[in-house]
């Protein structure tokens, strides 16, 4: 007889539980060297067009700007996440977008309609979309690819229908004031912002207690994690980050409110992909969809829902849109998809699907919205500004698809 | 003393966190059939994949001496051009493309980069016939079956001019008639000057046409056996691979045959592209609580889609027929279906069907049952970590933590980890679908002990396996399939290899008599 103890013996030997130090920063930049390099270069970039635009990129109003401009590409991308997780993309959403928001505009503009029965329709409009474009890709199984270029054309033309191919402005400032609008100011200060840095302040505090949570988590199963004093040099300069964003947005108008919109969110969709059996099922969707239905997973339901929530964050990043822009375009949400199919990709998810994280996305998507914003300051041609993101996101991949060798 | 064709010195290959090779040692006579055992894991298709440039010069350390001269090969291209050529396991073949297509694959015969089809389709021919096929060279590949693919895939190392011809597992796909052609047609190419190196797991053949012997394990080498003055038994070969003897290779077990758990009558079954298909006829059949039936039959009898269209529905269209589970019967309209009564199936196909490869063992083995882990949908970590962890010693997955990609683990490890998943998911009746296909004697025997434990704790489970002896060691009672029907059924005692095998044939014969009526 084989004797298992004797087999158990070598697999306890293999160690377990270590910590790295600073000695091992090389292991850890290569073990994660994805994520790492994306942040890094997100600070490169920040830190290069700072110099070129002698401090225009961090001024106050310039970065309470480019939060707002680039919101609806972020809110977008994270729907666009799930997508690309599942192995499949959706190229409807800049029209999706465009379309819901032309609906609103003529809810509020030609209706009369309150600003929250608009907003509450016009989401269920884009849930409708999803559900209709979800229908086709999850049970009729048409390849995603056809069924939302289909959308695309789709909500194009009805946009343009809807709009009679006008422009319709302007909204009420209830409408706009989530795209436009600021935190206002309960302590009644003139020149800083105070609740602003309330704000960053509490933000930091909650993420040290809730990383320190999770490092006991990791302790306590004995798992790899990273030393005491790299988690401290880590968690500082993050919220050192936080205050100092928290900073610079008080001594312009605060705290704009789609910053809160877009930190909710990013926050749920984490806590949705990495901790809830859905999340679970939408990653092993990706990871082998074959194995995840012989597993029990329910997978078109699964692959329906992530259309159907693509769509109604389309729909919210058409309001957003129409909201900052104050008039719904016929052109409006055009090339959108593009941009957040972008932000995945520079953020590390994988196009076969199964690997990606929110966070990465939103990296991603600050990557390309800073490009533009720094390009734009040193009055780069738009042309070349098309161009140059081009490059980045296939270096980007390209980068993902090297080191990914380099570790197999 | 005869030639040295080939000499691999102090090979080490190391991957992120495991030692695949360590300063392993091979020499290869010219013309000779150089066997490479060991388990799964042990090492062999790592050290193939060194040779033959897959693992570029600079990836790995030590020398290989190939006629005399030291070679650092950049790609697979380098190798080929000295004459290594390597035939994978998955056949490196395109479907669609006729067989001589394929056999000047990336060596066509062309001037100035036009095809000459002349010299390509007589060249073929010739080609063909050296390794005893007669087909014509313009039909595509799709359309012969697995054995002759293989010997077109050699027939294409012919065509590169080979002088070592590496094969891993080249009869794992073939069935005993094939299989004994190609072994033939290796000692042929042999006595032509051809030397060969086989990975295989099948040590019958090994026995029977090697001429020399080296074993593999952990990554190392463990010694070389050479015919004529060693010991060119199974169990020699077995004792070097495991490091120990394996006296049974079966383990036993008193376990207590209950009630009928589940009952399975007139299933009726027609493929799912094609509904005009009939795939199961009016099959019948049950497994008893804390019983191990078996279901025999030739590759295509039609027995996993009988268990997979039992499991929910996942294969098939039309079906029909009764499911008795512990005297209810069952509707089951999808597979999560089948899970919540207590029916689970375990795939033949880990790696395309049964795991997700690129994540790690924690969470395929938790993937089964998410409800078990999770109140309202958030998942609990910790008890996940704990259930991972407690399979993971159980079973005795070898791997460097639960966080282990499985992807990166070894045949045997990676069907243990789905097995935990299915055992995670506490099932009452388990099929289980060629379960140790492709993994090694050491892993197979301790997966034959956690079925002896799960019937022993009242499960039932439905085996389904083209390996005799593994049928007729484990199971209590074994069905036999043909062309979608049970055409047999032996109990522990009268089942036979010659009894199940004539069992098949006469049904065959009957068939062939009757064919056009059916």
């Amino acid at each position: 007889m084989v004797k298992l103890d004797k087999l158990k013996d070598q697999s306890t030997k293999i160690k377990e539980g270590r910590t790295i130090g600073i000695r091992n920063l090389r292991y850890l930049f290569m073990s994660n060297i994805k994520q790492y390099t994306m942040l890094m270069a997100l600070i490169l970039i920040v830190i290069v067009f700072q110099y070129t635009t002698n401090g225009v990129l961090l001024r106050p109003i310039n970065v309470s700007n480019l939060i707002q401009q680039n919101s609806y590409i972020l809110i977008m991308a994270i729907g666009m996440l799930l997508v690309i997780l599942t192995g499949n993309i959706d190229l409807s959403v800049g029209s999706v977008a465009g379309f819901v928001g032309a609906v609103s505009a003529v809810m509020i503009v030609q209706w009369k309609w309150g600003t929250v029965e608009t907003i509450v329709i016009s989401l269920v409009i884009g849930a409708l979309i999803g559900a209709w474009q979800g229908f086709w890709i999850a049970y009729v199984r048409i390849p995603a690819f056809i069924v939302t270029l289909a959308g695309q054309l789709i909500f194009r033309g009805l946009t343009m229908v809807i709009l009679k191919g006008m422009t319709l402005a302007p909204f009420t400032p209830g409408y706009t004031m989530m795209a436009a609008g600021f935190l206002p100011d309960f302590f009644g200060n003139d020149g800083l912002h105070l609740t602003t840095m309330v704000f960053g302040v509490i933000t930091v505090l909650l993420m040290v207690v809730s990383d320190l949570n999770k490092r006991r988590q990791l302790r306590k199963h004995n798992f790899e994690m990273i030393s005491m004093p790299l988690f401290i040099i880590k968690e500082v300069a993050i919220g050192v980050s936080i205050i100092w964003i928290s900073y610079i947005l008080a001594q312009y108008k605060g705290l704009p409110i789609v910053l809160i919109l877009l930190g909710f969110l990013v926050v749920l969709f984490t806590f949705i992909t990495q901790k809830t059996t859905i999340g679970r099922h939408i990653y092993a969707f990706g990871g082998n969809e074959k194995a995840a239905k012989l597993s029990g997973i329910k997978t078109s339901r699964v692959f329906f829902w992530v259309y159907v929530n693509m769509s109604v964050l389309a729909a919210l990043a058409g309001i957003v849109f129409a909201g900052r822009l104050n008039a719904a375009t016929p052109k409006a949400g055009g090339n959108f998809e593009l941009d957040a199919i972008a932000a995945c990709y520079i953020g590390g998810a994988s196009a076969s699907g199964g690997i990606g994280t929110v966070v990465g996305a939103i990296i991603g998507g600050l990557i390309m919205g800073i490009l533009n914003n720094g390009m734009s300051i040193m009055s780069v041609s738009i042309d070349w500004q098309q161009a140059i993101k081009g490059f980045v996101l296939l270096a980007a991949v390209a980068f993902d698809v090297y080191s990914k060798r380099k570790t197999a | 003393m005869a030639e040295i064709i080939l000499e691999m010195k102090s090979i080490t290959k190391e991957f992120p966190g495991v030692k695949a090779l360590n300063q392993v040692q091979l020499q290869v006579t010219k013309g000779e059939i150089h066997a490479l055992v060991g388990e799964n894991g042990a090492g062999k298709s790592t050290l193939m994949n060194v040779l033959s440039g897959v693992y570029p010069h600079g990836s790995y350390t030590g020398e290989i001496i190939y006629q005399g001269e030291e070679c650092k090969f950049k790609n697979i291209r380098d190798s080929e051009h000295v004459g290594i050529v390597i035939i994978h396991q998955e056949l490196a073949l395109v479907p669609y493309m006729t067989i001589a297509e394929n056999l000047f694959l990336g060596n066509e015969r062309s001037n100035k980069g036009i095809i000459d089809w002349n010299a390509t389709n007589g060249e073929s021919v010739a080609l063909l016939r050296k390794v005893g096929l007669q087909d014509n060279p313009s039909v595509r590949i799709k359309d012969i079956g697995v054995g002759k693919q293989q010997l077109v895939e050699i027939a294409k190392a012919l065509a590169k001019e080979v002088k070592l011809l590496i094969l891993d597992e080249p009869t794992a796909a073939l069935n005993e008639e094939e299989s004994q052609n190609l072994l033939k047609l290796l000692l042929e190419l042999k006595k032509q000057g051809v030397t060969s190196i086989i990975i295989s797991h099948k040590l019958n053949e090994i026995e029977q046409i090697a001429d020399s012997i080296t074993i593999l394990r952990d990554g190392a080498t463990i010694e070389t056996l050479v015919r004529g003055f060693d010991d060119f038994t199974e169990e020699r070969i077995i004792k070097g691979m495991v490091g120990r003897e394996i006296v049974d290779r079966f383990p036993g077990r008193d376990n207590f045959v209950g009630d009928v758990a589940l009952e399975v009558n007139n299933w009726s079954v027609y493929d799912t592209m094609d509904s005009k298909r009939h795939v199961i006829k009016n099959v019948n059949f049950n497994v008893r609580e804390g019983e191990i039936v078996g279901i025999a039959g030739l590759m295509g009898a039609g027995r996993t889609e009988l268990a997979m269209s039992l499991f929910g529905g996942a294969f098939g269209s039309n079906i029909s027929g009764d499911m008795i589970l512990k005297g209810k019967k069952l509707r089951l309209k999808s597979e999560a279906d089948a899970m919540k009564v207590g029916i689970a199936y375990l795939t033949e196909d880990r790696k395309s069907a049964g795991l997700v490869l690129i994540d790690d063992i924690r969470h395929n083995i938790t993937m089964g049952n998410h409800k078990k882990i999770s109140k309202n949908y958030i998942i609990d970590e910790h008890k996940e970590v704990n259930v991972a962890n407690e399979y993971r010693n159980k079973l005795n997955i070898r791997s460097s933590s639960i966080r282990q990609r499985t992807g990166n683990l070894s045949g045997g490890n990676q069907q243990k980890v789905v097995l935990s998943r299915w055992i995670y998911s506490d099932p009452e009746v388990l099929f289980l679908d060629e379960p140790t296909r492709g993994i090694d004697v050491g892993a197979k025997f301790e997966i034959y002990q956690i079925m002896n434990e799960l019937v022993s704790q009242g499960k039932s489970i439905v085996m389904i396996s083209s390996e005799m002896p593994e049928l007729l060691g484990m199971c209590d009672r074994v069905y036999v399939m043909n062309e979608g029907r049970i055409i047999g059924e032996f109990n522990r005692y009268d089942a036979t290899q010659e009894n199940i095998m004539r069992c098949i044939m006469r049904d065959a014969g009957k068939d062939k008599s009757y064919g056009q009526t059916r």
